[in-house]
Order: C-alpha cells, then structure tokens, then sequence
C-alpha cells in the first residue's frame, strides 16, 4: 500500500476505521477535534456511528455500553476532557470492556492552555480512576508509529479485556507526515461471548458489571485483574533503545519530546559524546528491563519531558540507584529545545550536575 | 382452575434484597411482565443504575449492564446504537435520573433515543440511607434535611416528567403510581405503550413511577402507600404528558 | 364456594402486610405463630372459600409471594 500524507489527529481515525473500529463517541475539545471531524465524515461510509454527545462523561459511558455491546469503539478527548472521562475509564477497566481512548495532551492543570504538553503522564499510568487499576498506554513519537499502534492496539484491548489510551501530544496531532496503514501482527483473538447482545433465548443473561458487593469477590476480582496485568507486562512492552550499552549519558523521553532528543543526540554525537537514548513506546507496562542493559559507568539518566517531572519517577524506578538521574523539562506549552538538552548532557559529562 | 397469577419469565429467580412493601418489586415485576408479553425478553439489553436498584442486573431475565451513577441513558445510548434491532432500556432512580443524571436523561431524550426508561420516583435516597433527594417534597424530613425540605434552601422538587415533555424527541412521557392494585394495572399498561414507542422506532420514552420507601420514610408499608397517595400525588399528578401524535 | 384460590410461597414472604391491605374479602393476615426463613411473620389466608381470585394481593406484592388461581 502507498504512502498518504496525513495530519496526526486525521490519521488517528484511518488507522481506527482500518482497524474495524466502528463507533465513535466523544465530545469536542481543542486540540483533537479534527479526529471527531474525520469520523462524523468516514464513519457513517463505513456503516459506523459517529455521535457527538452532551459531554465527555456521557461519551465515556457510551463507550462503556457499546464496548459492553460486543463492538471495536473508541472515544478520543484532551486532558481536561481525559479528566471527566475517569468515572468511566474506571469503569471499563473494572468490568474488563475492550477499547480505545485517545489523550492528545494540552497543558494543565485545570483548564491550562491548549498548547502540547505530557502532563498528564501520571493520569494515565497511575490510575486517573478510582480502584487497583491499570491501562495499556501507548505514547507514539511519529505519525506512522501511532497509526500502527492504534491498529495493534484495538487488537490488544480484544485480546485482554482491557482498555487501551494513546497518549500524544499536540504536536503529533497536528504535524503532518506520510504514513501507510499495515495488518498488524496475527493475534488469536477471544471470542466475545460476554457481550450483551440479547440472549436470544439461547444462553444465560450477559451481565456487564463492576460492583462486587461481598469482600471476598472483590478481592478475587481484583486477584483475576492483577494477573492479567502480569501478562500484559510479560507480553505487551514496547521500547526503542539506542547505543545504551556504550553511553556516558543515557537520554530517556517518550513521544515528540524524543524527537527533540534524538536531535540533541545526533548533534551530540558530531562532537564525540557518547549519548544513548530509551525511549519507552508503552508506558504502561513501563520499559523498567531496558534500563538495565545500560552501561555500568555511564555517569547519569537525563529525563526529558513536557512536564515538570513525572516519568522521571519510574525512571528512578528502573535504574534502581544505579545512575544519577536528571530531570529537564518544560511545560506550560514551551517545548524544549535540542540546545538546552545538550547543555544538560555536557554537564552531566563534566560532572556539574 | 386456571392459573391468573404466577411468577413471569421476565424475572430470574433470584429473591430481590429491597426491604419489606419497597415497590421496587412491583416495579421490576410490571417491567419483566411488559417484556414477556411484547415478546421482546429475548432481544432484550438492559441498564441498572446506582441506588437501591442497583442489583437489578440480578433480577431482570435478560442481559444487563451496570452502569456508573446518572449514566444509564448514555450506557444505553452506546449499546441501542450498536444493537439498533434490540429493545434496550434503563431503570433509574430519583437520586441517579433527577440529580446526578439530569445532563444524561435529558440529551437522551433530545436526541430521541430509542430507549426506554423506567424511572422510580420515592423522593428520597434510599440506598444511602434516607438522604434528601431532588424530588424530596417541601416539608418531607430527610437525614441531610433534618428539619424537611426547605424551600429557601433547596428549591421545591423537580418535576422530571413534566420538563422531558417539552423536549420533541421524548415521544412517550407518563407518571403512574404503585399505591393500589388499580393504579399498579395502569402503570403496568403505560410501561407497554411506552415500550411499544421504542419498537416501534418512534424515539424515547419514559414511564415515571410514584414509589415508596417505607424504610427511610420512617412507615409501615401500608402507611408509605397512603404517604405516597396523600402527598405525593397531589405534587406529581397522574397521567400521560406525551404520545408520538401530540410530539409533532 | 371458592371462586378462586391463592398460593403462597411463605418462605420468601418479607411480611409487608400489602396484600392484607387490599383484599376485598378481608381473608388474607399474617400468620404471628410462625416465623418463616427470612426471619418474617408471612401472609396466610384464613378461609379460601372466600377467595374471589381477584389477583389484588399479587398485585400489590412487591416480592412475588401469590400465585392466583381462578375456578371456570
């Protein structure tokens, strides 16, 4: 298949639709309305069902009854927006419901800006919702990878029951680059004999529930969901590591802030420093594994983020004391620059910082 | 001997956990009956809200969804639109309908969604323990109005099914009562009209049902019922705001 | 002669005292010498013969307590 050029937030809807997603709920926000625009045109041609609904909740539990349903559906929001869907983010997750919801991340906290921002790293690797908890995050550094990610990931939620979040930023929607939709990787998909279809007088009533009154199952449900989330870690991590066995400085950064880093790198490079870069693509389950294959003397972890640092914590997790870790960022809808990221590494190299 | 009375398919048989004289039973009975006799249990998905209703996913013979407090009509929303050739309807209190699921209920409706609803009104949160609810009535003791409902600080209560009448997608809108046998036989007959509206794919439709809480009114069963005759009524009047013909 | 007959599952009655309420033969009262599983004094009919069938006290019973039966 040839190569089409796309902006980020309409390409999230091809890969969606190329994935057999169908229904589409969600509730305009800048700056990811240009998704809800493609799916209310492509939708309805497919035989799908774009609805605009009175708010985010409301979308977030539509999405709720049509995953419980049986369909591929998806919603997509920004931060603010992300904030109501929690009630039913939780939700899905607790009754084990298959889908997918986009964060393309603006600035916070409250109504914030509507610049690019990873702000809402913590919202969406930590919880959000209420309950013990977890969600398969993805966090695309290009166009192409985030239409691959989506495909896959309509797949992943299938596969487990579980809700999936594409974490971007406002960049990667609005950016425009070539992209090609491919079948993901085969996976033996469940059949979901658990939806509510109507009984057809055939099978027992269906029941789509979270609430497990009695203590013990409870405690049974949450013993099923954490097990499940063990797979998940055993078999869904995703990075892309470069030169880290060799580094004095491991760079790590997520999304189109590793962009910048690789930027940084590149430049670093040309005057002979030894910089390597981890740059988790889940960031649920996190890439904890990698950071061990990093150089023993490498003499620190630079964390870069549109933020004020918030996956430098599981950084810190994943060296285990190992390396000094550093943090740069920027936030507020500042980006920053591939000159302030060598600054930090050449200090780090001279054992300023 | 024929048998007149008898326990209906629509129902499981699992014993409900309400309290001694709650109608949610009469409630959930007149629902299970009304599906069984329009033939549509089987092709059947329904939504329960949060409440004392809350285990009705238990009760109901058909598949179900629990849904997050006040969204039942958004959950419902999401599966009518996947399963546009079944019958899918929510069953929702006053605390979930008329306070925390106003937004809900109402974009339901003014979209048209084609949904059911079955909307229990006892003017009160019973699940939580005999809160004031927005239907409370001026006057009416609750454990967070002590002294009764105050009109000065809360508002008289919501009349919910006049207000969804004014909306042109609600195409069915009735408030029945649960106070005697004659008006369970009515309400049973417009919960039949109203599901007809929706296989019918006319648009929405709610039935509003006067219900009792004997527990948290602090009344025997007996006396919730003249409660509900005496007080409830006069404020919630009987009868039918809106059929299909009368919404164009 | 009886021109109905009801039947009641005692042991899931919870003794709201509904049906007694409606009856328009006055035969149906809760039975105090006996406490049924749910811990409840249940409903019981005094005299059948009475029984007219006219289906109030299932009507009104929130529990699903009565079976109606009706005589041709």
């Amino acid at each position: 298949m040839s190569k089409v050029l796309m902006k980020g937030n309409e390409a999230i809807g091809a890969a969606a639709i190329q994935a057999g997603c169908k229904y589409f709920f969600g509730y305009p926000i800048t700056p990811q309305s240009e998704l809800p625009e493609y799916m209310a045109r492509e939708l309805p041609k497919v035989g799908g069902v774009f609805l605009q609904a009175e708010s985010e909740i409301a979308a977030i539990n539509m999405v709720y009854g049509a995953a419980g349903a049986g369909a591929r559906v998806m919603t997509s929001s920004s931060s603010p927006g992300i904030s109501l869907k929690q009630e039913g983010i939780s939700y899905l997750a607790g009754a084990e419901l298959p889908c997918l919801i986009v964060n393309i991340m603006r600035g916070g906290p409250g109504l914030g800006s509507i610049q690019p921002s990873q702000t809402d790293y913590f919202q969406a690797t930590r919880g959000g919702g209420n309950g013990d908890y977890r969600l398969v995050v993805y966090a695309p550094a290009n166009i192409q990878e985030m239409v691959d990610l989506i495909i896959e990931g309509f797949d992943v939620a299938d596969q487990y029951r579980n809700p999936v979040m594409i974490l971007g930023d406002g960049m990667i929607g609005q950016m425009m680059e070539p992209v090609e939709f491919k079948p993901p990787k085969k996976r033996d998909l469940p059949e979901k004999d658990w939806a509510t279809t109507g009984t057809g007088g055939k099978r027992k009533p269906n029941i789509i529930n979270s609430l497990y009154i009695a203590p013990e199952d409870l405690e049974a449900h949450n013993i099923k969901l954490q097990a499940k989330y063990k797979k998940i870690k055993e078999n869904e991590v995703k990075v892309e590591s470069y030169n880290i066995e060799d580094a004095d400085v491991v760079i790590s950064a997520y999304g189109t802030t590793a962009r910048i880093a690789k930027t940084a790198i590149a430049k670093l490079e040309k005057e002979g420093y030894k910089v390597g870069l981890i740059r988790p693509i889940t960031l649920w389950p996190y890439p904890y594994d990698e950071f061990k294959k990093i150089n023993p003397s490498c003499k620190g972890v630079l964390t870069v983020e549109m933020n004020t640092g918030q996956m430098v914590d599981d950084v810190k997790i994943a060296v285990e004391g190992k390396f000094p870790v550093h943090f740069y960022g920027r936030t507020g809808g500042m980006v920053p620059t591939p000159e302030a990221i060598i600054e930090n590494v050449k200090k780090i190299c001279g054992g300023e910082i | 001997m024929t048998i007149v009375f008898e326990r209906t398919k629509g129902l499981t048989d699992v014993e409900t956990h309400y309290c001694p004289g709650c109608t949610h039973g009469i409630i959930h009975r007149l629902v299970g009956e009304a599906m069984v006799e329009l033939g549509v249990l089987e092709k059947a998905i329904g939504v329960a809200p949060v409440g004392c209703s809350v285990f009705a996913y238990n009760y109901f013979n058909c598949d179900m969804h629990e849904a997050a407090h006040g969204r039942a009509p958004a959950v419902a929303t999401g599966i009518k639109r996947v399963h546009p050739d079944k019958f899918v309807f929510t069953y929702q209190g006053d605390g979930d309908l008329a306070s925390i699921g106003t937004a809900e209920i109402v974009h339901a409706a003014h979209r048209g969604e084609k949904i059911s609803t079955i909307f229990v009104n006892n003017a009160i949160y019973g699940m939580t323990g005999g809160q004031m609810a927005p239907t409370t009535l001026v006057g009416q003791k609750a454990t967070t109005a002590p002294g009764g409902r105050s009109e000065e600080h809360s508002g008289r209560p919501i009349r919910m099914s006049e207000m969804l009448a004014t909306i042109h997608g609600a195409k069915f809108v009735e408030r029945v009562a649960v106070n005697t046998p004659a008006n369970i036989r009515k309400a049973k007959k417009a919960i039949i009209e109203c599901f007809k509206v929706q296989l019918e794919g006319k648009g929405f439709g709610i039935v509003e049902v006067l219900s009792t809480c004997p527990t948290n009114w602090g009344m025997t069963a007996p006396e919730a019922m003249k409660w509900l005759e005496d007080n409830m009524i006069p404020y919630y009047p009987l009868g039918n705001f809106r059929r299909p013909e009368e919404a164009e | 002669m009886a021109k109905g007959k009801v039947t009641f599952k005692e042991d899931i009655c919870k003794g709201c005292e509904l049906c007694t309420t409606v009856c328009p033969v006055k035969i149906i009262t809760m039975d105090r010498s006996k406490i049924n599983a749910k811990g409840y004094n249940p409903a019981t009919v005094t005299d059948m013969d009475k029984c007219i069938g006219c289906a109030n006290c299932a009507t009104i019973c929130p529990d699903v307590v009565i079976t109606v039966e009706r005589f041709k």
